[in-house]
């Protein structure tokens, strides 16, 4: 199939999903729907990191809360001109335009901090980089939780609302092709290299240190993208959102689907999100469940739900030349 | 002045002199052994040499190029390519994917390629495809391709590794034990082996090795050290014959 008509047909199928979808399952699973497909964002980025190029971060929170705030902040404050300039457009076209603008400003800024993260931190590994990352995560909530202008403790109320089931599944399709892509070039095989054994990647040839600051790079930029059709969706940001808890479920969910599978974190992402709902009324003892869950697996299925099982392999090797 | 050349280089860990004052040069072509008792400091030169560790003292050049103080990736991309003592396989690839990474540096993909897909990528794709199951072919390996590399018999893991190392289309291969494990008939086609690749490929070959009969076999040069130092330099012939060669091995009378 010619990837132009797959992209025509996928921005037909979202359309005609976003203006029957609400009317068909309501409002509230219309808000799980966007939500599991935000969470779909987040953990197969977070993949790239913790499940290809074998970094364990659990910092992925604080980059989807710079993209969240970035984004919002952008168009609350700049969305008057933004909006003047392209007063010729109709209403629907000015959305996409200012709700664009958030998103690349999103992921400008939450890929440069995972470049700053990275840098300096990817020297180190396992639970050292771990808890890097962590406290990364920690300070930027707190630096949040400082700033008035974003709202600080009160939270950020009066952010436009412009992303819906169309925008943020087709980011889901985006990152999804994106990352399922990158694993199948010579860059993935560089980021599983590193993975399997850094050692051996970097006599190959392999620069490990530019390999994982652009796993890195990368992810937290989707992040952040995450980030900013979260806030534009549900219109209010408080820090709270972006607690390390964050970090640790999307963690759950991509160990749970499989560390280095696509469709594995999507699924999890999608177990853990209903899940999560499911259980809303038993308060914090949901996360009890979540425990006993990966306890579980991890004696049942250590490798997750799909291993490193993947629906499109690659493609078959050509037979040898003479 | 060699293809690599490595002088006065000193290596210390704390009080431990692993590596001292020792000058080491290949010419093209060479295939030059490096053997020594346990704990002479073998795998430390090769460490140096491929940029694991840093030289404390002195110079390592590939080809009048300094290399010490690179680290140890520009070095692969250099020229200088390994095999490792116990045996460092991706071990989720397969055996194809396996040389396809040693490919990579040689090749220019662009990310924006990788993530869109270009035509450019694919048949650059193609390329680094045709010229691994080549390689594979040579190594008797290209049947296996599409097996996970972890679950190929001990004697083969050892000829993907070289097969990986010659991917990256060294001017010097480092070969860190190869015979380790091998059983004499194994050990026999590997000195084949061996023989033909620097034949093929025009490359120059450092060998570490405690199967004497492998290194007396394939080797034309020998440089012998003990403690970090060089006791003896020259042909297996003259090698076997050292009086100090001998006093290392088995000890003084």
């Amino acid at each position: 199939m010619k990837k132009w008509v797959f992209w025509l047909v996928a921005l037909a199928a979202l359309a005609a999903m976003e203006s029957s979808l609400r009317g068909l399952i309501g409002a509230y699973n219309y808000q799980i729907v966007i939500l599991v497909g935000i969470n779909i964002i987040l953990a197969v980025s977070l993949n790239l990191i913790n499940g290809y190029t074998g970094q364990f971060s659990i910092g992925h929170a604080g980059f989807y809360a710079v993209g969240a705030y970035t984004s919002a902040s952008l168009v609350f404050y700049g969305g008057p001109a933004i909006r003047g300039a392209t007063a010729f457009l109709p209403q629907i076209a000015q959305n996409a335009v200012l709700l664009l603008a958030g998103i690349f400003a999103a992921a400008i800024a939450a890929g440069i901090a995972g470049w700053a993260v990275g840098i300096p931190s990817l020297r180190l590994r396992g639970d050292y980089l771990a808890i890097v990352t962590l406290g990364f995560g920690e300070i930027i909530r707190v630096l949040i939780l400082n700033i008035d202008a974003i709202g600080g403790s009160r939270g950020f109320s009066g952010i436009p609302q412009l992303s819906n089931f169309f925008w943020v599944y087709l980011v889901v399709l985006i990152t999804v092709v994106t990352v399922h892509n990158l694993v199948n070039s010579s860059y993935g095989r560089a980021f599983i290299s590193i993975r399997d054994d850094e050692i051996a990647a970097e006599a190959m040839g392999v620069d490990t240190t530019r390999y994982k600051v652009m796993s890195f790079v990368i992810s937290s930029m989707f992040a952040g993208i995450a980030g900013s059709l979260f806030g534009h969706y549900t219109m209010y940001l408080h820090p709270n959102s972006f607690l390390f808890t964050t970090s640790f479920y999307l963690i759950i969910m991509i160990v749970i689907g499989g560390l280095g599978s696509i469709e594995g974190a999507i699924l999890g992402a999608v177990l853990v999100t209903v899940l999560l709902e499911v259980f809303r009324e038993f308060g914090a003892f949901r996360l009890v469940n979540f425990s006993i869950l990966l306890v579980l697996i991890m004696i049942y299925r250590p490798q997750g739900l799909l291993g490193a099982w993947t629906l499109f392999r690659p493609r078959k090797a050509a037979p040898a030349a003479k | 002045m060699g293809i690599l050349d490595v002088r006065n280089c000193t290596k210390r860990f704390g009080g431990l002199i692993a590596v001292k004052a020792l000058d080491m040069c290949l010419n093209q072509g060479d295939l030059y052994g490096l053997i020594g008792p346990n704990g002479a400091g073998k795998t430390t030169v090769f460490n140096l040499i491929t940029g694991v560790y840093k030289t404390d003292e002195g110079s390592i050049e590939l080809d009048g190029r300094t290399i010490h103080r690179s680290k140890p990736s520009s070095i692969a991309s250099l020229g200088i390519s390994r095999t490792f003592q116990n045996i460092r396989l991706f071990r989720s690839m397969t055996v194809l994917e396996n040389v396809k990474v040693a490919r990579h540096m040689r090749k220019k993909q662009g990310i924006v390629d990788a993530i869109v897909h270009t035509r450019h990528l694919k048949s650059e794709e193609d390329e680094i495809e045709r010229d691994a199951m080549q390689l594979l072919k040579i190594f008797n390996l290209d049947a296996r391709a599409d097996e996970l590399a972890f679950n190929l018999p001990y004697g083969s893991q050892r000829r993907l590794e070289i097969a990986r190392a010659l991917a990256t289309a060294p001017k010097v291969l480092l070969l860190d034990e190869p015979a380790a494990g091998m059983n004499p008939q194994e050990s026999l086609e590997l000195m084949r082996l061996i023989r033909s690749i620097r034949d093929e490929f025009h490359i120059t070959i450092l060998l570490v090795e405690h199967n004497m009969k492998v290194v007396m076999g394939v080797c034309e040069k020998i440089q012998v050290i003990d403690y970090g130092e060089t006791i003896a330099l020259g042909t297996p012939r003259e090698i076997q014959g050292n009086p100090k060669v001998i006093e290392a091995y088995l000890g003084g009378a």
